[in-house]
C-alpha cells in the first residue's frame, strides 16, 4: 500500500487551509471512485483531505443540495422523488446499495465522467454549482462545469460546495433513462434526462400511458388533444466527451404540440447532436440510435409524471 | 506513523493503532484477523467485503479506515447469537442451499442483514435491490433470494 496522510477537517475553511499547506493532497468525499484510482495507481496523492465530516457540505435544504449528500439520501428524499423525478431515477440506478450509501453527488460530478448518471438530471434542472475556494465563492451553470473526461473548471484547492436548482412551474415532469447491459451496477451505454413542462394535465387519453400500445400511437393521442410543450430540457450522457444539453432538439419541441411527429423529430435532432465514440460499452452508431429512442421514451415518461402524478409509472419496461 | 482510532466493532468498543492509508477491510482482515469479511475485487464491484456501518451496507475495501472513527461497524462475525449459534440468515442460507463455494456468502448475508434491519418485510424486488452489489458466480441467486425471503418477517 502506498503511504499517504489522511486529514479530517470539520469546516470548509479548515479544508481549504489544509490544501494550501499540502500541495500533493487531494480531496476525498465518498471515495468510491478515488479509492479505486489509487488502488490502480492512477493517482498517488501524498495526503487525502476528507470532506465527509464537513456539515456544511452534507446539508440538504429544499432545492439546495450539498455536494457531500449521498446518493442514498437523495434516493430517500420525498421532495426529489416527487418534483425532480429525473434525479431520483438516476440515483436509484447508480452503482449498488453499498456504493450509494457512501458515494456523494458532488463526487459523481467532480469525477467528471462523460457517463456520470447524476449529471444529466442536474443539467435538465438548470442546476448551478457553487464553488468554494481560497479566494471566496463563485457560481456557475453546471453545464459549464465540465471540460472533458475527468476535467472540470475546478482550480487547485477549490471545493464544489453545493448545487442550487431554481425550481420549476406546475405541469412539469422529468425522467432519466439509462441504457445498460445489466440492471444493476453498470455504467450507461447512453443516458438521457428530460424535463418537460406542458400547458395542462387533464388529458382524456392519459391512461393510454399504461397500455401496451406502441409509443407512436400514445404520442398521436396527445397530439389529438393538443397538448402543448411549453418548455423542455434534454441532456445526454456518454454521448460526447462531457455530458451535453441537446439544445437544438429542445428548440425544435418548445412551443410545439406534443405528437408522434414532433417528438420523433426532436429525438432525431437530439441524436444528431451527440458526438459519441466507440468503446467497450457500445459503438458510436448504436449510441446515436439509442439516444433517439431514449429521448422519445424519456419525454413520454416525463409526461407520465405530469399526467398521472400519484400513480406508478407503468409498465416500467416500456421506459 | 500510526494513529489510534476508536469505534464500536460488533457491539464492543475497540481502540486500535492504524495507518492512514489502510482501508477498513485491511484493518479487519490483516490486523484484527476477522477473516470472515472477504477481499474480492477491491473496487466495489463484487460486494464480498460488505460490512454494515451505522446500519448501512458498505464496501469495506473502499472505506478509508480513518473514517471508521466513532462509528459502529458490524461484520459477519458480529451476527453470531450470544450463545454462539448462527444468525437466522446464516441458518437460512445453509438450509436453502444458498451457499456453494461460499466466497460471496459473508457479503451477501451482510447486505441482507442491512436490508432486513431497514425493512422487515421486503418484496422480492427490494431483496434483489438489496443484494444488487453482491456478485455470486455459483448459485444463480434464486436460492439466495429464497433464503432471505424465508427470514423476512411474516413469511
Amino acid at each position: 500500500m502506498v503511504r499517504y496522510d489522511y486529514f479530517k477537517p470539520f469546516t470548509l475553511g479548515e479544508a481549504l487551509e489544509l490544501m494550501e499547506r499540502h500541495r500533493d493532497a487531494v480531496y476525498i468525499a465518498g471515495g468510491t471512485d478515488l479509492m479505486v484510482l489509487m488502488r490502480q495507481k492512477k493517482l498517488s496523492p501524498k495526503a487525502l483531505i476528507s470532506l465527509r465530516n464537513i456539515e456544511e457540505l452534507s446539508r440538504k435544504d429544499g432545492l439546495v443540495i450539498g455536494s457531500c449528500v449521498t446518493h442514498r439520501e437523495i434516493q430517500e428524499d420525498e421532495t426529489i422523488r416527487k418534483g425532480f423525478q429525473a434525479l431520483h431515477d438516476a440515483v436509484c440506478r447508480l452503482g449498488s446499495t453499498q456504493i450509494r450509501n457512501v458515494a456523494t453527488l458532488g463526487g459523481n460530478i467532480c469525477n467528471a465522467s462523460p457517463s456520470a448518471d447524476t449529471a444529466c438530471p442536474l443539467l435538465v434542472f438548470d442546476a448551478e454549482a457553487v464553488i468554494a475556494g481560497p479566494g471566496g465563492e463563485r457560481r456557475l451553470a453546471l453545464v459549464d462545469f465540465f471540460l472533458g473526461p475527468g476535467e472540470t473548471v475546478l482550480q487547485r484547492g477549490e471545493i464544489l460546495k453545493e448545487f442550487r436548482m431554481p425550481g420549476h412551474g406546475a405541469n412539469t415532469g422529468s425522467a432519466y433513462i439509462k441504457q445498460t447491459r445489466r440492471n444493476g451496477v453498470d455504467l450507461p451505454i447512453i443516458g438521457v434526462a428530460v424535463r418537460v413542462t406542458v400547458d395542462r394535465k387533464d388529458l382524456r387519453c392519459k391512461d393510454m400511458l399504461c397500455s401496451a400500445a406502441p409509443a407512436s400511437e400514445i404520442l398521436a393521442h396527445f397530439g389529438e388533444e393538443e397538448l402543448r410543450c411549453e418548455d423542455i430540457r434534454i441532456a445526454i450522457g456518454a454521448a460526447a466527451p462531457r455530458p451535453i444539453r441537446a439544445r437544438k432538439a429542445e428548440e425544435a419541441l418548445k412551443g410545439q404540440l406534443i405528437s408522434d411527429e414532433t417528438v420523433a423529430a426532436a429525438a432525431r435532432v437530439a441524436a444528431s447532436e451527440c458526438a459519441p465514440r466507440d468503446d467497450i460499452r457500445g459503438e458510436a452508431w448504436y449510441r446515436r440510435e439509442m439516444a433517439e429512442v431514449l429521448v422519445r421514451r424519456a419525454v413520454m415518461k416525463s409526461l407520465d409524471g405530469v399526467l398521472r402524478p400519484d400513480e406508478m409509472v407503468y409498465p416500467d419496461r416500456l421506459w | 506513523m500510526k494513529r489510534e482510532i476508536s469505534f464500536v466493532l460488533n457491539g464492543e468498543p475497540v481502540s486500535v493503532d492504524v495507518e492512514a492509508q489502510w482501508t477498513l477491510l485491511h484493518l479487519l482482515r490483516e490486523v484484527l484477523e476477522l477473516k470472515g469479511t472477504k477481499d474480492g475485487c477491491g473496487e466495489g464491484e463484487c460486494g464480498t467485503c460488505t460490512v454494515v456501518i451505522d446500519g448501512k451496507a458498505v464496501n469495506s475495501c473502499l472505506f478509508p479506515v480513518m473514517e471508521a472513527e466513532g462509528r459502529s461497524v458490524t461484520t459477519i462475525e458480529g451476527l453470531r447469537a450470544p450463545d454462539g449459534g448462527l444468525h437466522p440468515l446464516q441458518k437460512a442460507f445453509i438450509e436453502h442451499g444458498a451457499v456453494q463455494c461460499g466466497y460471496c456468502s459473508p457479503g451477501m448475508i451482510m447486505s441482507a442483514y442491512a436490508l432486513l434491519q431497514e425493512k422487515a418485510e421486503p418484496s422480492d424486488d427490494e431483496i434483489k435491490d438489496g443484494i444488487e452489489g453482491n456478485l455470486c458466480r455459483c448459485t444463480g441467486y434464486v436460492k439466495i433470494i429464497e433464503a432471505i425471503r424465508s427470514v423476512a418477517k411474516g413469511r
